[in-house]
């Protein structure tokens, strides 16, 4: 298990990740949980993705707005 | 226009003497910018930067009340005199995220630091189409494609001209640019594809823009929003507060701005980015970012004062002390890189305020 806002081992919330949880008020995740890989991300209005090459998807969400949110086009 | 010769005179006497005297000071500035209808000194704007905004004065309704309070009120005055009720929503999308050579540095997309953004393509016209469209559901009538450049090459600028064109075709919104330091020819092009307005931001006053960047200078910045206004677009263009620099450099930057007469001005507020040498810095207070907010209304009163990047964490739960403290302009929804408030819940806070929203009325 990998910490989505540094990439340390651990999450936001264990000890040593005490900012971690603030940092993702804010920000999206920016290492993958599953194999602490950087993601990649890209933020919309609306939503954000934030992607894992290794684990080829989507990076589980840990705020609630993501790309699945945004609004179809037509 | 030339590139300003000058930092803006600055009569320590004088700033001194209405520093020590506010109510004099902001009574002046009401003056000036309510009853005359002028714009305030060089020597107010020092001042105003530079006053104890937590001393007190006595209110109209006999309850004292703080420099501060008074700045903001006058600002919402201001702002209503000046402008008008409306507030102005716009949304940004990062066309181009990071990789970017300069060395900003408050920023996050620099390929200069190690930061936690990871270089991302161009965005596709499907992307950008969709994430216009999410925005003018959320109220936004201006859309602005941001890109990590120094400035755009051929490629870019086609995907440019490409995007303005379709977002104009799909959506009834505004489109805006910013894609960094423009050649006159770049300029003429983009003014005759549609892009109705150029931002380019100062970020910093001259005096203090070298401790921010080495890889250009606010010479070249000003020289972009000079090929800007010639070409036809309208200016945006403002710049970060609390990024080291001190009051009177705030008041700097505002009156370089003035001199420019900005159609728009973002003000942001620093939001320290793990990895970029401002990553430890220390964000503004509330009422740091709030005394900003009047200044730069006091000293720009036509122009569209918007709220920007960092807004969430430097005012906190004041957001709505901006709205009448002087700011007649938000940006709703994530920023570049960063995640804002829900626009729902700034939509709700203007409602709840009771000021209108620029255009919200077409869409309902």
């Amino acid at each position: 298990m990998w910490c989505a806002a540094c990439g340390r081992t651990g999450s936001a919330g264990d000890d040593g990740h005490e900012r971690c949880t603030a940092a993702l008020e804010l920000d999206t995740p920016r290492f993958c949980t599953r194999c602490g890989r950087r993601l990649d991300v890209q933020v919309y209005p609306t939503g954000f993705s934030a992607t894992c090459r290794r684990c080829d998807g989507v990076h589980p969400r840990d705020r609630g707005r993501s790309m699945e949110d945004h609004d179809p086009t037509d | 226009m030339p590139v300003a010769a000058t930092t803006p005179e600055r009569n320590a006497a004088a700033v001194a003497a209405l520093v020590a005297d506010p109510e004099k000071l902001l009574r002046t500035v009401e003056e000036a910018l309510l009853d005359r209808r002028e714009t305030i000194s060089a020597d107010q704007a020092y001042a105003l930067a530079e006053v104890d905004v937590d001393a007190t004065l006595p209110g109209d309704d006999g309850e004292d009340r703080t420099v501060l309070d008074a700045m903001l009120d006058l600002a919402h005055r201001v702002r209503v005199a000046w402008t008008s009720e409306e507030v102005a929503l716009e949304s940004i999308v990062s066309g181009k995220t990071g990789g970017c050579p300069e060395d900003c540095a408050f920023c996050s997309q620099s390929s200069v630091f190690e930061t936690l953004v990871k270089p991302q393509p161009l965005l596709t016209e499907a992307e950008v189409l969709q994430a216009a469209a999410s925005a003018e559901a959320e109220g936004a009538t201006e859309f602005c494609i941001v890109y990590a450049v120094r400035g755009p090459d051929e490629r870019l600028m086609q995907n440019i001209l490409d995007l303005t064109a379709v977002v104009h075709e799909k959506t009834r919104m505004h489109v805006a640019v910013s894609a960094g330091i423009l050649t006159a020819e770049q300029a003429q092009r983009l003014h005759d594809a549609g892009v109705v307005k150029y931002n380019h931001n100062l970020e910093a006053a001259r005096s203090f823009f070298p401790s921010i960047a080495s890889t250009h200078t606010w010479e070249e910045r000003w020289e972009t929003l000079d090929l800007v206004r010639d070409h036809g677009m309208e200016v945006c263009s403002g710049g970060i507060v609390g990024m080291g620099e001190t009051p009177t450099q705030r008041a700097e930057l505002a009156l370089e701005l003035a001199e420019f007469r900005p159609t728009e001005t973002p003000l942001n507020f620093l939001n320290p980015r793990p990895g970029t040498p401002l990553g430890d810095a220390e964000p503004l207070t509330p009422r740091e970012a709030l005394h900003a907010i009047a200044l730069f209304r006091l000293v720009l009163p036509w122009t569209l004062l918007r709220l920007a990047g960092g807004r969430e964490i430097a005012l906190q739960d004041l957001q709505s002390a901006g709205l009448l403290g002087g700011v007649n302009g938000l940006i709703i929804g994530n920023y570049l890189t960063t995640l804002g408030r829900a626009p729902q819940d700034d939509v709700k806070m203007l409602r709840d305020l009771d000021i209108p929203v620029r255009g919200l009325q077409d869409l309902l």
